[in-house]
């Protein structure tokens, strides 16, 4: 197992980054795409039913199933690994941001609203920093799902910590299944603590 | 005097009522008078108030506010121009005392120097030092504070109208007292309408210059108080009069 490491520390360090690329790439898309479908969700309770509604069904196809199918559209590799991400994404930070937004005191965005504040004005002013707690917490519950399912995204091509591991399983080389595990656990653990301390900054 | 506020036959139902909230309710408001609207739970009194500020549209009639229909007027300007205090408070917890008071003046744009002025100003009428008080956040105060501070931020841009959902609900009776002191005090030194709603028939004989009793979305009387214990309107008015009485009997008997 030391042995490895000291022989290959290279492509493992590359790994691990290429790996920390592909989560930070789609956290960026997710968090834009998924403010622009909270604000959209907040007109109306039809559009947020219909859009959890899709984004729930869509998160329960299996990765590798939905890797697959978008296999046509953009071929193998990171473009088709960093869309399933934010796709999946979609469901976990757009049911915690509503959430977050509806928990906000109902007195209080009344009080906002009769106060003449556009509805802008109270999402903006009012719900989006009194909802910053869930906001993280999505963003926690998201990114450890990323690094995870970023894993199986080697499959396709995609690099990360992945192919470490999938090589391994393919020439039953059990140091290399041990460390590609290990680093994607050790990531995951690091940005959930990473995020666990935002969240305790903020909030 | 000028008509403050003008209800013409207001009507309000809302979905999946049978009852309408408010019936075909008509009646004018002098600028400067203390209006308190009386009524149980349920009654329409406030929804009679949110019409005014239109966070409710009425299903017919029209609403004047100093000769001008409000159905024409844009809401956001129009709830800027009208002071707003909830029985819940409101105040903005992840914003200190100061910006809660000084969000009207700030959405209206006022400079900077103004709005602190304003805020400095407010806050000493109502009886917290600006400089103890400013920085602080609604969770730091006690709840006749907090109400306070609500008073505080609904007059910040000097509103002719100011509109009072139960403020004083869920206050202690003793603090309770006080504030109604204060906003009686507060309401003689300037020349502003209230609209009080509350289902405290003392409270809205004290406060009053004239109370609106309300009962199933209709207006029963609508009168001085004097006028109201002298000549109720009927049954239910003459009732609501004696559990008053009836209520300071009981404390004669510990005399």
């Amino acid at each position: 197992m030391i042995d490895y490491i000291t022989a290959h520390y290279d492509d493992l360090a590359k790994a691990a980054l290429e790996h920390l690329q592909i989560v930070l790439v789609t956290l960026a898309i997710s968090l834009v795409a998924a403010a622009c479908l909270t604000i959209i969700c907040s007109y109306s309770s039809k559009i947020t039913k219909f859009t959890l509604g899709l984004f729930s069904m869509v998160y329960s196809i299996p990765s590798l199933a939905l890797f697959a199918l978008l296999i046509p559209l953009t071929g193998l590799g990171k473009t088709t690994a960093i869309t399933v991400l934010v796709i999946y994404n979609q469901y976990l930070l757009l049911q915690n941001f509503l959430a977050g937004l509806d928990e906000v005191d109902q007195s209080i965005v009344e009080a906002a609203a009769g106060m003449g504040m556009t509805p802008v004005e109270v999402l903006v002013k009012i719900k989006l920093p009194l909802s910053k707690g869930a906001f993280i917490a999505g963003i926690r519950i998201a990114m450890v799902a990323t690094v995870s399912i970023a894993t199986i995204a080697a499959s396709i091509n995609a690099g990360g910590l992945g192919t470490i591991l999938f090589d391994g399983l393919r020439t039953m080389n059990s140091a290399k299944i041990f460390w590609g595990s290990l680093l994607s656990a050790l990531l995951a653990v690091f940005i959930d603590w990473l995020l666990g301390f935002a969240e305790r900054i903020w909030k | 005097m000028a008509r403050a506020i003008e209800f013409q036959n207001v009507t309000k139902t809302f979905r999946g009522s049978s009852q309408n909230a408010v019936n075909h309710v008509s009646f004018t408001i002098e600028e400067g008078e203390f209006i308190t609207i009386l009524g149980s739970s349920g009654c329409g009194k406030t929804t009679l108030l949110k019409m005014v500020n239109r966070l409710y549209e009425p299903d017919n009639g029209k609403i004047f506010l100093f000769g001008e229909d409000i159905s024409a007027v844009d809401v956001v300007q129009l709830r800027r121009r009208i002071g707003y205090v909830i029985q819940q408070i409101g105040l903005f917890p992840h914003m200190t005392v100061g910006s809660n008071i000084a969000m009207v003046p700030n959405l209206l744009k006022w400079e900077k120097e103004k709005t602190n002025a304003r805020v400095d100003q407010l806050l000493t009428m109502i009886g917290l030092e600006p400089v103890e008080y400013k920085n602080r956040y609604p969770a730091q105060l006690s709840g006749g504070q907090q109400q306070r501070v609500g008073l505080a931020r609904a007059l910040a841009a000097d509103p002719k109208i100011m509109l009072m959902d139960e403020p004083f609900g869920a206050i202690d009776s003793i603090t309770r007292l006080r504030l109604q002191d204060e906003l009686l005090a507060l309401h003689r030194g300037m020349k502003k309408t209230f609209l009080f709603v509350t289902h405290d028939i003392e409270e809205a004989f004290k406060l009053g210059t004239k109370v609106i009793i309300m009962n199933e979305g209709n207006i029963l009387q609508f009168d001085t108080p004097e006028r109201i214990i002298s000549h109720p309107a009927d049954e239910f008015v003459t009732s609501l009069v004696n559990s008053a009485k009836a209520k300071e009997e009981f404390w004669e008997k510990f005399k």
